[in-house]
């Protein structure tokens, strides 16, 4: 009788993860056959989109990062991805520990207020922004995006570090302002180093949200050498009229996967910077 | 609670000695921050309001005081069909992909909150699409649904559910992409897809904080499974539940990289929505006036969703 309820139990657990699991990674998995997919193969409805009918090949591997614009994406996007990164950690971190233990109720506000600029859309700003970029001399150029990026990470990231310095016990500091540091050196060399965790996950989301970001991109940019993943993938790699379709996907999932296996180290880390709003004031 | 009171406590004592330099060092690491959001969020959105109301275009970059007529243009049904569509695709995407996301996300995580083998590799599969760049992921989809060669109508040909005298009419495509109805849906779930596991994530987040005993208290007290899932799991998870509504909310609303990868609004007009028709209007045709008052639409809803938060922070600071 046991046996039989556990068996079930396991039955319900099984079929509904293995559906999921399969919706979830349908689109990663054609993409995964496709890459090494010869057009004979690929472009015959008849044929089964699952299996090599015609031996594989890697011409479109080839084709990718030898004759379209795809490595200077992946140049651009990392060139971005790293000044962001260092923008925003040079920026969040004194605000971050200025909310949580300068400046008190004052500081509860400010972070609430800060929350709430996390959920104003890009979609709606990107116009007048076009406009501040342009003011700026900066259109067409991958410095636009660098300018304007930490408006989405910055307000994150202070939300993530306020929760990793009010979880550092107030005691080590006091002792080491005891001991004749000054607060800031406290801070500096006390607070700081404890915080690397912290920091780390501040890294990753940072840098990928400027691997997902899409609309600023779309309308700063229109030189294609200028171009980051995002847009560039889905609006360039098409040559002539031409979907060049294995490159493209090859393009998506060589991006997709090793994102998605480190956003994934970090995901709980990154859930408790979500929901800290719910649990706690 | 305890947290207001472990930042309240200490200030007072050491307000004697630091009071002065704990509140300018304050002070001086909160400002790099407000001004950067201010002059990049701040500034823009009233630009943005400044923009509805006069007759701003890509080539003429004066400002020209014009009233309500950039409200009136896009809104005009007959020359602009376009925006009412766009408003209403807003909304319904929207509410249904919500609907979908919030039952979906709701067995995941129960699910997940299991232990079983394999859960760590079926957790990072299900979370992959969140973790992928929209616009990829989106790319993958394109060819699923594709008009010619979508591995979905081989499929479906396969199981004798599409072809000729089948269920699901005589061609051997479906055409995902180009049909009405069918590309509205295949909107949805693409949505669905992207953004379920954010919301299964966070849900889980929440069950894992519920305190085991009491549930097996009710089960000892002869309380079934779905009695004790609605009941008392669930009232007791709303908080971080509306947390999730938040954020899927917010991303599916405000969201560009679906239509705009999938269908491009296509076909004609009949899946647009509030950020891709003001990105058509504000970008493509130059006319960042009625661009800017197209994605002002989206405001209300923002208003709507940040009140929530706040007396969602302002109940937990009473309790």
């Amino acid at each position: 009788m046991a046996l039989r309820t556990r068996r079930i139990r396991k039955l319900f657990i099984y079929v509904p993860v293995a559906f999921f699991c399969f919706f979830s990674a349908s689109p990663f998995i054609v993409m995964i056959i496709n890459t090494f997919k010869q057009d004979a193969d690929l472009y015959r409805p008849k044929n089964n989109p699952f299996i090599y009918n015609i031996p594989p090949t890697l011409e479109h591997l080839e084709l990718l990062f030898l004759r379209t614009n795809y490595p200077l994406f992946l140049k651009n996007s990392l060139l971005v991805g790293v000044t962001v990164v260092i923008i925003t950690l040079a920026i969040s971190i004194p605000a971050a520990y200025s909310l949580a233990r300068l400046t008190g109720r004052w500081g509860e506000r400010s972070g609430i207020l800060l929350f709430l600029v996390y959920l104003v859309p890009p979609t709606l700003l990107f116009i007048p922004l076009f406009r501040i970029v342009a003011r700026l001399g900066l259109v067409n150029s991958v410095w636009s995006l660098v300018v304007v990026y930490p408006t989405i990470s910055i307000p994150f990231s202070i939300w993530l570090l306020m929760g990793f310095f009010k979880s550092i016990p107030l005691d080590l500091e006091e002792a080491a302002m005891v001991d004749g540091y000054s607060r800031l050196a406290a801070f500096l060399k006390v607070v700081l180093p404890l915080t690397g965790p912290g920091i780390i996950a501040v890294v990753v989301v940072t840098f990928t949200l400027t691997l997902h970001e899409f609309i600023y991109a779309l309308t700063f940019i229109s030189d294609s050498t200028q171009r980051t993943i995002s847009v560039g993938v889905p609006n360039e790699l098409v040559l002539g009229d031409v979907f060049f379709w294995q490159s493209l996907l090859a393009a998506a999932v060589i991006v997709a996967v090793p994102v998605s296996v480190v956003y994934n180290l970090f995901l709980d880390r990154l859930v408790a910077g979500f929901t800290m709003g719910a649990v706690k004031g | 609670m305890q947290e207001i009171a472990a930042i309240a406590a200490p200030i007072k004592i050491r307000s004697r000695r630091l009071e002065d330099r704990a509140g300018w060092l304050g002070t001086l690491f909160l400002l790099p921050a407000v001004v950067y959001i201010l002059a990049l969020v701040g500034v823009p959105f009233v630009i943005a309001i400044a923009f509805s109301v006069t007759d701003v275009t890509v080539g003429d970059t004066s400002l020209d005081f014009v009233g309500l007529d950039n409200f009136r243009r896009i809104m005009n049904v007959d020359t602009m069909p376009q925006f009412r569509r766009a408003l209403q695709n807003s909304f319904l995407f929207t509410l249904v992909a919500q609907i979908l996301i919030l039952v979906g996300a709701n067995i995941l995580a129960l699910i997940l909150s299991q232990d079983f083998r394999g859960k760590w590799l079926a957790r990072m599969l299900i979370m992959m699409p969140w973790a992928t760049p929209a616009s990829l992921g989106v790319i993958g989809w394109k060819w699923l649904l594709d008009s010619k060669f979508a591995p979905i109508d081989w499929v479906l040909v396969q199981l004798g559910l599409l072809g000729p005298d089948t269920l699901l009419g005589p061609g051997s495509h479906m055409n995902f992409l180009g049909r009405e109805g069918l590309a509205m849906a295949s909107v949805i779930m693409v949505q669905v897809w992207r953004l379920m596991p954010l919301a299964a994530v966070i849900l889980l987040a929440g069950f894992s904080s519920i305190d085991q005993e009491l549930l097996d208290q009710a089960e000892v007290d002869g309380a079934s499974f779905w009695r004790i899932h609605f009941r008392i799991r669930l009232p007791l998870i709303l908080p971080i539940m509306s947390i999730a509504l938040l954020f899927s909310l917010i991303s599916i609303f405000g969201d560009i990289v679906v239509v705009f990868g999938l269908t491009t609004g296509g076909p004609v007009y009949y899946t647009h929505v509030l950020p891709t028709w003001a990105y058509v209007l504000g970008i493509q045709a130059g006319a960042l006036s009625q661009g800017a008052a197209t994605a002002l639409f989206l405001f209300p809803v923002l208003l709507a969703v940040a009140i929530l938060v706040l007396r969602n922070a302002r109940r937990t600071e009473v309790t």
